[in-house]
């Protein structure tokens, strides 16, 4: 066969492949949507759930979706963030470092009931938070940090030597190297580790059915149980309680994920323009 | 007045034996040049200077460095201190990617001084002091990184300069910059001199003998010859100098 003949083939099979990923994709999205928008009113996104979910709105598990999500972050980004300075900027490469590497990449694998177990049995019984938007975000907190790590490390090492030299040049300290220049600089990188995990938080109902509980109210603090949409999605869903609102509340978390991501990355990019 | 003195200096990486018994003097208020083939151990001095070294695994320094007649290798030295003291530029310019007049004022800003009118003087002063006042004062706020290479080391020169430097390390400052350039920078560095001490290494024997007082003649990590840059190109004193000198090797 002559090689512009392959080139042929491999140019169609490539673009075949990628028909195939973005058909599926916008396929999901717009099903959802299209099944789901048309419920969508003020008045769905306002009111309590009634009848377990099969009429009234989603009020609650919006609150507890960002409840849970803000939350998480609050805890999972300074704990990642930190790690990530300590494993690049504190330390030298050696058996500990990579250990600690190891196990995070474990982690990042762990199936999210394992860690919904983990967080059953140490937050909401031992530590006797009982079902709870502090016991949820502790877990999708535990769940996040191997993302955040890894990622925010990456970004941390892909700050060029040279700025911190610099700065130890003018008599800055390292604290100073990493605040001053080499945060801000991997800044990017980092927002992304943090929206790909606030990703994974906002969508997660396993590891939430068995910490942050299953209430169908509105959470008035940090210790009351509640529902998030993705859990409320998965509940009425699967107990047939009401398909329609199923899709009412996951085109309203499409949606929100859309938001998040969007308002992210426009974030980012005026930012980058000032560290370009 | 001698700025920087050093006796029995030895560095180690490991187990190589990078700078051997070095001796030597740093006249203030002059240029002295360091000349010598790639890793004969003129960054290494260098880096001697404002312990840089430190930041290397491995590295080990003996012997004694004195600026101003002080150890700067005493057992818990203020090295932060020293560092003000002691600006190092590199090779390849590198701006941070903020604005020029940030710039300008990191050093300061990480020192602590928070206002805006102080430093806006200090700003002022630093890049007069690199001949970039005139023509970058109405941009002070664009990217440095749309600087030309030369307009960059500049700034990285007046970054310096703002935190009140008293000797500059220069290592091969203009190995990345067009003749044109180069020529510029030597020009400042010569207008320097009178305010500041300064020490460069160079891949460029004519960049040696143009601008600075005093050169020292690197060869695997042994300082062959001191003196002064006259003396040094016309009549050196020792063979493997002359060698060098006439492009024998390296």
């Amino acid at each position: 066969m002559n090689p512009k003949f392959i080139q042929k083939i491999a140019s169609v099979a490539l673009g075949t492949a990628m028909l195939v990923t973005l058909s599926v994709l916008i396929f999901i999205i717009f099903y959802i949507l299209y099944q789901g928008l048309p419920i969508v009113s003020m008045e769905f996104l306002t009111t309590p759930i009634r009848d377990m979910g099969k009429s009234g709105g989603i009020f609650p598990t919006i609150i507890s979706t960002f409840y849970l999500a803000f939350l998480s972050i609050c805890i999972a980004a300074p704990l990642g963030i930190g790690t990530a300075v300590f494993l690049t900027e504190y330390t030298r490469e050696n058996t500990v470092t990579r250990v600690i590497r190891f196990t995070t990449d474990c982690l990042a694998g762990i199936p999210s009931i394992i860690f919904g177990l983990f967080g059953f049995v140490f937050f909401v019984i031992y530590l006797g938070f009982g079902w709870s938007i502090l016991a949820g975000s502790l877990t999708l907190a535990t769940m996040m940090l191997p993302t955040i790590i890894r990622t925010s490390e990456e970004a941390i090492r892909a700050v060029p030597e040279g700025f911190r030299e610099v700065t130890y040049g003018l008599g800055g300290s390292k604290w100073q190297s990493v605040t001053e220049i080499v945060l801000p600089k991997a800044f990017p990188g980092i927002l992304t580790g943090i929206i790909l995990s606030m990703g994974r938080a906002v969508s997660e109902t396993a590891a939430l059915i068995f910490t942050a509980g299953m209430s169908l109210h509105t959470p008035v603090s940090v210790l009351s149980s509640g529902r998030s949409m993705a859990v409320h999605f998965y509940t009425i869903a699967r107990e047939g309680i009401s398909l329609q609102m199923a899709f009412g509340t996951a085109a309203v978390l499409i949606v929100t994920i859309s938001i998040i991501n969007i308002s992210s990355y426009l974030l980012m990019h005026k930012y980058m323009r000032k560290y370009a | 007045m001698m700025k920087i003195t050093s006796r029995n200096l030895n560095v180690f990486y490991e187990d190589f034996h990078a700078l051997i018994n070095v001796n030597l003097d740093i006249r203030e208020h002059a240029i002295t040049a360091f000349i010598g083939s790639s890793g004969c151990g003129k960054t290494t001095l260098l880096r001697c200077f404002n312990r840089m070294n430190d930041l290397i695994d491995g590295a080990k320094v003996h012997g004694e460095v004195r600026l101003d007649g002080k150890n700067i290798y005493p057992d818990g030295g203020d090295l932060l201190a020293l560092r003000r003291k002691v600006g190092m530029v590199f090779q390849r310019p590198n701006p941070f990617p903020l604005s020029i007049f940030d710039n300008c004022i990191y050093g300061p800003r990480v020192h602590g001084t928070k206002e805006r009118k102080k430093l806006e003087v200090i700003s002022e002063h630093a890049l007069s002091a690199v001949l970039l006042w005139e023509e970058l004062k109405d941009r002070l706020d664009r990217p440095a990184l749309e600087l030309t290479g030369e307009q960059q080391q500049r700034l990285c020169i007046a970054r310096l300069l703002a935190v009140n430097a008293e000797v500059l390390l220069m290592d091969e400052p203009c190995s990345t910059l067009d003749p044109i350039a180069t020529q510029k920078i030597e020009e400042l560095l010569v207008k320097l001199k009178k305010d500041y001490t300064i020490v460069i290494v160079t891949h460029n024997m004519q960049q040696a003998a143009r601008i600075s007082d005093s050169t020292g003649f690197f060869l695997m990590g042994e300082m062959v010859e001191f003196g002064t840059t006259k003396k040094l190109f016309r009549s050196p004193k020792h063979k493997r100098t002359q060698d060098y000198l006439e492009g024998r090797f390296g």
